[in-house]
C-alpha cells in the first residue's frame, strides 16, 4: 500500500464529512487542552509553594518563648521571660546539626522619617539573621557584629517601609525614628513577597538585638532563637536536641510542659506542595477522563465510517486491497482525527494556560514535555480507539460488502 | 459511440492461447444456513482459454455469481480444484489471494461500485494503490485504461456527473489498470438500457479482440450471442456449453438501434 496515498485518502474521507470530523474531534482537544492547563497550572502552583519554602530560610529552625499551652490556653509569647541570650550561644555551641543562630526580638512599631509616618514592625536580630532568612541586600551594607554588641542605633529596612518612607529617595545614611529612637538606615533589602499567609514580608525594619532589647522593648529576654541546621533533613532532629538543650537549662522537671515551642512552618509549606501535587493528579486524572470519552467518539465514529461504506471496502478488497491495507486504511483515519485534535488541544491548552497565568498574576511556563506526551498520548489513543472498527472493516466479507445496499 | 483506440498491452497476450487460464475441477460449494445446507456448485468442470469470451447463463439461483465469485478469488471452493493459470489457489491464503486479484483479475460489477466523490481517473486509479507502482506511472495507466474505454475526456468527473454507461465504462478501466489475465463480469449490462449494453459489449469485444479473457454472468440472451462460448448453469452444474454461432459485432447492431434523436 502506497502511505502518500494512504494519508491522501484518509484526509478526503475526513474532509468529506467535515463537521463530523469536528465534532468527533472535540472530545480529544478538550481532553488534551485541559490536561495541558492542568500541568501548568499545578507547576506555577508548585513553583510558588517552592519559592516560599526557600524564603523561609535557611533549613529553618524556629523557636519561639512561651509554652505550647498552659491550661489550655496560650500564654503567649510575650509574658515568657526565660528565652535569654545564653540559651541561644548554647544552641550553637553545643548543638552541632545547627550552624547559625540568631535571637529574635521583635514588636510592633511607628516609623517616622522627615513628614512621613508608618506603621509596622520592628525585628531585633543578630547579623547572621540575614543568612538564615537567606535574605539579601538591596542597597548599603548590613550592620556588623561590632554595631550589635554596642547596640548601634542602626538599620536595615525592607521594601515596604523605604516605599512608604523615602519614595525614590536613597535611605541609605538617612535617620528615622523608630519608637522616637533615631536610628541611621544602613542598608535596604531585596524583596521577599508575601508569606504563606498572606503577610508582607517586606514591612518591616531590622535592627542589632541588643538595640531593640535595650533602647526600645526595654527588656533583657528574648522573644525567639532563630536557627539555620545543617540540611534539610535534620531540620527535625535538630529541633528535638535544641529542645533537650533548653529544658536543661531551664531546668524544667519531666512533668513540666516547656516553656518555649519549636514550631515548623517549613511542614506546613512542605505539605501545602504534596497537597497541590496530588491536587495536580487528580486534575490530570480527571481531564483524562475527557480523553478517553473523546477516544470513543471516535471509536463510534469511525465504526459509522465503516459501516457506511461498506461497499467501498468491498471494492477494494475486490481489486486487491490485503486485510492489512484495509486496516491501515481506517486506522490512518482515527489516527488522523485524533491527532488533529491533539494539535487543536495542544493550542487551546497554551493559549488556556497563558490566560490562566495572565489573570492570577502567576509565571506560567509551558513545558514541551508535556505538548510532545500530549501529541503521543493523542496518536495512542487514535490507534487504541481505531483498532477495533480497523478490524472490523479488514474482516468484512468482500462478497457481503459488495452485495451491501 | 467514442472509437476505442488500439492498444498494444493486451496483444501480446493473444500469442499464448493454448494453454488453460481456468481450469475447474469437480467444484463444489456449500453454504451453511443453520441446520440446511444450501448446496450452490454441484460438481462443475470445465476449462476457459487465454483469449476466450465466456457468457455464462442460468435461471436465478442457478449459482452463475458463486462461480464467478470463486473464478475471482473471491471466494473458496468447498471441495474441487480451481487452478488459475496452471496455479491451485485453493490452498492459497488470504494475503496470496489480495495479490493475485490485484495482478490477475479484473472485476465488472452489476452495481458498478465506483467510489463516490473520487473522480473517473482516481477511480481507475485504485487497483494500482495495492500494487507495487510508483505515481506516475500509476496516472499513466489510468490514463490509458480510459482511453482504452474511450472516456479520457472524463477524467476530472466525479460519478455523480456521469451516466450509468459511463459509470460502467469507468468500471471497466479500473479492471483494466493493471493488465490481469482475466476479466470478470457480473451481469455488467444489469442496470443498462439496451443501447447502453451494446456499447458496453462494444467494448467487451474489442478488448476480446485484443487478446483478453473475458467471462461474463448476464440474463439476456442477446447480451450472451456477442461472446463467442455461452455456459448454461443449472442446480449448481453446468448443463450446455456451446459455441456461438454467426457471432454479431456489436459495432455493427450499434448501427441498427435507434438512438435517442430519431
Ligand atoms: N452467502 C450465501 N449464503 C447462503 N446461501 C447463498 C449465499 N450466496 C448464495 N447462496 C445460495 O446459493 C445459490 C446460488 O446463488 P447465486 O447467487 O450464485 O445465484 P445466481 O445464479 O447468481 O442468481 P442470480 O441470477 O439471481 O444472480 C442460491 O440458492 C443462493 O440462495
Ligand atoms: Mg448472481
Amino acid at each position: 500500500m502506497n502511505y502518500g496515498a494512504l494519508f491522501r485518502s484518509a484526509l478526503i474521507a475526513l474532509l468529506r464529512n467535515k463537521m463530523r470530523s469536528v465534532l468527533t474531534v472535540l472530545g480529544i482537544t478538550i481532553g488534551i487542552a485541559a490536561v495541558i492547563c492542568v500541568v501548568a497550572i499545578g507547576n506555577a502552583g508548585q513553583a510558588r509553594v517552592q519559592q516560599q519554602l526557600n524564603n523561609l530560610g535557611d533549613n529553618f529552625v524556629w523557636i519561639e518563648a512561651g509554652g505550647r499551652a498552659v491550661n489550655g490556653v496560650r500564654t503567649g509569647t510575650h509574658d515568657t521571660k526565660t528565652l535569654v541570650m545564653a540559651d541561644a550561644v548554647a544552641i550553637k555551641n553545643q548543638i552541632s546539626l545547627i550552624k547559625g543562630v540568631s535571637p529574635n526580638v521583635d514588636d510592633p512599631v511607628q516609623v517616622v522619617y522627615g513628614n512621613q509616618n508608618w506603621h509596622t514592625s520592628y525585628r531585633g536580630v543578630s547579623p547572621e539573621y540575614f543568612e538564615i532568612k537567606r535574605w539579601y541586600v538591596d542597597q548599603g551594607a548590613l550592620f556588623s557584629q561590632d554595631d550589635t554588641d554596642r547596640a548601634a542605633d542602626v538599620c536595615v529596612i525592607g521594601r515596604t517601609v523605604r516605599e512608604q518612607l523615602f519614595g525614590v529617595e536613597n535611605p541609605v545614611g538617612k535617620v528615622i525614628r523608630v519608637s522616637g529612637l533615631p536610628c541611621k538606615v544602613v542598608a535596604t533589602l531585596h524583596p521577599k513577597g508575601l508569606s504563606l499567609s498572606g503577610q508582607d514580608q517586606d514591612d518591616t525594619i531590622i535592627l542589632p538585638y541588643t538595640t531593640a532589647q535595650k533602647k526600645i522593648k526595654g527588656i533583657t529576654w528574648l522573644d525567639d532563637i532563630l536557627c539555620s541546621a545543617v540540611s534539610p533533613d535534620v531540620v527535625k532532629m535538630a529541633g528535638q536536641e535544641a529542645t533537650a538543650v533548653l529544658r536543661d537549662r531551664h531546668h524544667l522537671r519531666p512533668e513540666e510542659e516547656d516553656d518555649f515551642n519549636i514550631r515548623n512552618p517549613e511542614d506546613i509549606i512542605q505539605a501545602q506542595l504534596d497537597a497541590s501535587k496530588t491536587l495536580t493528579i487528580l486534575l490530570i486524572a480527571i481531564a483524562s477522563v475527557s480523553l478517553i470519552v473523546g477516544g470513543i467518539g471516535i471509536m463510534n465514529v469511525m465504526l459509522v465510517s465503516v459501516t457506511e461504506r461498506t461497499r467501498e471496502i468491498g471494492v477494494r478488497v475486490a481489486v486487491g486491497a490485503t486485510e492489512a491495507a484495509i486496516q491501515l486504511q481506517f486506522l490512518g483515519e482515527s489516527i488522523m482525527l485524533s491527532l488533529v485534535g491533539g494539535a487543536a488541544g495542544v493550542l487551546f491548552g497554551v493559549f488556556g494556560s497563558y490566560l490562566v497565568g495572565q489573570t492570577l498574576g502567576w509565571p506560567m511556563e509551558m513545558s514541551i514535555e508535556a505538548i510532545v506526551v500530549a501529541a503521543l498520548f493523542s496518536v495512542a489513543v487514535g490507534v487504541f480507539f481505531g483498532y477495533y472498527p480497523a478490524r472490523k472493516a479488514s474482516r468484512l466479507d468482500p462478497i457481503e460488502a459488495l452485495r451491501y445496499e | 459511440m467514442e472509437t476505442i483506440p488500439a492498444v498494444n498491452q493486451l496483444e501480446s497476450t493473444a500469442a499464448v492461447s493454448a494453454s488453460a487460464v481456468i481450469r475447474v475441477e469437480d467444484a463444489h460449494k456449500y453454504y451453511e444456513l443453520g441446520e440446511t445446507r444450501v448446496h450452490a456448485l454441484r460438481g462443475v468442470n470445465m476449462e476457459i482459454h487465454r483469449g476466450e469470451f465466456v457468457a455464462i447463463m442460468g435461471a436465478s439461483g442457478s449459482g452463475k455469481s458463486t462461480f464467478m465469485n470463486i473464478l475471482g478469488c473471491l471466494d473458496r471452493l468447498s471441495s474441487g480444484r480451481y487452478l488459475l493459470e496452471e496455479i491451485d489457489v485453493s490452498e492459497h491464503n488470504k494475503k496470496a489471494l489480495a495479490l493475485i486479484r490485484n495482478e490477475k483479475i479484473g472485476f465488472v460489477f452489476q452495481g458498478f461500485n465506483l467510489l463516490a466523490r473520487t473522480t473517473a481517473l482516481e477511480n481507475t486509479e485504485l487497483p494500482t494503490l495495492y500494487a507495487k507502482i510508483d505515481k506516475t506511472e500509476r496516472r499513466k495507466r489510468a490514463a490509458d485504461a480510459l482511453t482504452m474505454v474511450g472516456l479520457v475526456d472524463r477524467a476530472r468527473h466525479f460519478p455523480s456527473q456521469m451516466s450509468g454507461g459511463q459509470q460502467q465504462r469507468v468500471a471497466i478501466a479500473r479492471a483494466l489498470v493493471n493488465r490481469p489475465s482475466i476479466l470478470l463480469a457480473d451481469e455488467p449490462t444489469g442496470n443498462l438500457d439496451s443501447r447502453t449494453s451494446v456499447e458496453i459489449m462494444d467494448i467487451f469485444q474489442n478488448l476480446n479482440d485484443k487478446g483478453l479473457t473475458i467471462v461474463l454472468v448476464t440474463h439476456e440472451h442477446d447480451i450472451a450471442q456477442f461472446a463467442r462460448r455461452v455456459l448454461v448453469f443449472r442446480d449448481g452444474k453446468i448443463r450446455k456449453d456451446d459455441p456461438v454461432l454467426g457471432r454479431p459485432r456489436a459495432s455493427e447492431v450499434l448501427k441498427t438501434l435507434p438512438t435517442l434523436e430519431d
